[in-house]
């Protein structure tokens, strides 16, 4: 295998992606990733030294349109979805 | 026979004609769900008292005259990614499994506009990551061909109850291959449109500039006719695109005199089973006699097309699925120390084994010091991809394949080997990443009666072309109900 994913790497894709893995899903995932970069590797075949990144396949641009309330008030449902909720507000751990 | 024998049209027909009340469609729905949901399971969840009241009121529209849709009181199901007010969507993942959306996406308003009856939400591969329906958090799908084989994925629920006749007709979402694949599978026929052609609000993104909503039915006809419903310019999804035309079923024309045909000599390479290739190469053959101009051409770069998907989907993943956080909706894990761990932990206990090796790996391709040669290398390599599109589009109307290497699996063959699982979306990544149409019908079983699957691919915005050799082809051929159906 060409490409070794350290546990460093692996920690740190941990804090980007926030997820916290067990010592045996951090194994897997080393040798998963590892794996799937080899067979991505793949892509180094091709000379793409002149060719644009194309991130979508037709041009978009931003699409604006006047800030005009249209949907109905859908605060009791929205909140209803919270896994906990105080008056008109979501509730989360302490941050400071 | 049952009503679900029929296809969406023919049920359609009888409705508006009083021979079958929409009370009686969906009722039969509803029948032939309870008695086929514990060996199939492509529900996640079925509203049966919902439905029975959305019946009465689209009834009492075809009475008054009001709906006049051909899709008007059909019973539809729809795939679990789709918000639907009011009901249960889960993206069949355990981090959704109380969510109870506040709107309904575009394309489900767009069919209840028509007057179609949602009949509940189908199973699906968790947040469509996966080509088998078996990483669902809710169990596996199973093919109503064969019950120990996979029904395809992710759109395998909503491929699966058509095949079973559990409901006309479904919609799926196709990333990489998610409609196509699994129709093949199944045995029936599914269309991927133009990116951009059905809006993409309320839709639960995967990867965003690839994901797309489209019909799952028994044939054409009703394919054609349900994307000419669901699709639509919709100022609410920033990469809607306002087409000239949302006609579809004009293109439903036994003709294909003089269409010139390509077939891509390295979509029949290694790793394609021959009983698929030899069906594959029939039906073109049939639409060969019928007039249309085949020959073989050389597509190139087909075997980059799956490493520059993962990269792209999953790096939009990555992002995409920032949000299922633990705050505003969906799983809390019961003891955090702070928000960042609750937020860890909501994560690594709601989502699936799947779901994350995506987001590592979209996480990982994005990071500092790997943006460029992967992320960025994806995207010239896409762009090459579309490039080899636009030249075979010079010669060609339509360009035909297998939609799939080989008919269905068996359960649990394909998890053990992600790359193994990756390489059977060969033939249906590629237009994904182009943003073209495609379609996967019948054309055949393998020796082991198991469906195999056709895919005609378009340029972009030309729907179709492709509908209209799918229906020349359709005609050469019955449509063979699967074991499960009445």
């Amino acid at each position: 295998m060409a490409n070794i994913i350290s546990d460093e790497t692996i920690e740190y894709v941990g804090i980007l992606a926030k997820l916290e893995l067990d010592e045996q899903e951090k194994e897997r995932a080393k040798k998963d990733i590892g794996e799937m970069l080899d067979y991505i590797d793949k892509l180094n075949e091709l000379d793409t030294s002149n060719v644009e990144p194309m991130s979508h396949v037709f041009p978009v641009k931003n699409v604006f349109r006047e800030d005009v309330v249209e949907n109905e008030d859908g605060r009791s449902q929205t909140l209803a979805n919270a896994p906990e909720c105080k008056e008109d507000s979501f509730v989360v751990p302490k941050t400071i | 026979m049952s009503l679900m024998s029929l296809t969406a049209v023919e049920l359609g027909k009888k409705i508006r004609a009083k021979e079958v009340s929409v009370a009686e469609a969906t009722q039969a729905a509803l029948d032939a769900i309870a008695a086929k949901e514990s060996s199939i399971n492509s529900f996640v969840t079925v509203d049966a008292k919902g439905a029975l009241e959305r019946a009465a009121k689209i009834q009492a529209g075809i009475d008054d005259g009001s709906l006049t849709s051909p899709l008007a009181g059909v019973p539809v199901a729809i795939k679990d990614n789709m918000c639907t007010k009011g009901m249960l969507t889960t993206c069949s993942s355990k981090i959704l499994g109380n969510f109870i959306p506040t709107y309904t996406s575009e394309a489900v308003v767009n069919l209840e506009k028509a007057g179609a009856v949602i009949l509940g939400k189908t199973n699906m591969d968790e947040f469509a990551m996966g080509s088998t329906t078996e990483t669902s958090a809710y169990g596996p799908t199973k093919n109503p061909w064969n019950t120990e084989h996979v029904p395809g994925g992710s759109s395998g629920g909503s491929c699966a109850a058509v095949a079973a006749e559990e409901c006309p007709y479904a919609l799926g979402s196709d990333t990489g291959g998610s409609i196509r694949q699994p129709s093949s599978f199944c045995g029936v026929t599914g269309i991927k449109p133009t990116y951009g052609t059905v809006s993409r609000y309320g839709l639960i993104a995967y990867g965003s500039s690839l994901d797309q909503i489209g019909p799952v039915a028994k044939d054409v006809t009703d394919c054609a006719t349900v994307l000419e419903t669901i699709a639509s310019h919709d100022k609410k999804d920033s990469t809607s695109v306002k087409r000239d035309s949302y006609d579809f079923t004009s293109a439903l024309k036994d003709d294909v005199k003089g269409m010139k045909i390509g077939i891509p000599r390295d979509y029949f390479g290694d790793g394609l089973d021959a009983e698929v290739r030899d069906a594959v190469m029939a039906a073109a053959k049939e639409l060969e006699k019928k007039g249309a101009i085949v020959e073989e051409f050389d597509l190139s770069l087909v075997e980059y097309a799956i490493p520059a998907y993962y990269v792209i989907a999953c790096a939009e993943a990555s992002s995409n699925l920032a949000r299922f956080d633990g705050v505003k909706y969906g799983y809390r894990t019961e003891e955090f120390n702070g928000l960042h761990n609750m937020y860890k932990k909501s994560r690594s206990e709601g989502f699936g084994t799947e779901v994350k090796r995506r987001i590592m790996l979209g996480s990982f391709v994005l990071s500092s010091g790997y943006y460029d040669a992967y992320y960025l290398k994806a995207l010239r390599t896409k762009a090459l991809i579309k490039q080899a599109f636009d030249k075979a589009f010079e010669k060609y109307d339509v360009i035909l394949g297998p939609a799939a290497p080989t008919t269905a699996p068996r359960i649990g063959d394909s998890l053990s080997d992600p790359i193994k699982m990756y390489l059977g979306d060969i033939y249906t990544i590629s237009v994904n990443l182009a943003g073209l149409p495609g379609i996967s019908l019948p054309c055949g079983t393998d020796s082991k009666g198991l469906p195999i699957g056709l895919q005609l691919i378009g340029n972009c915005f030309e729907e179709k072309k492709i509908i209209r050799a799918a229906y020349a082809f359709e005609q050469t051929r019955d449509y063979v109900h699967s074991p499960m159906a009445d």
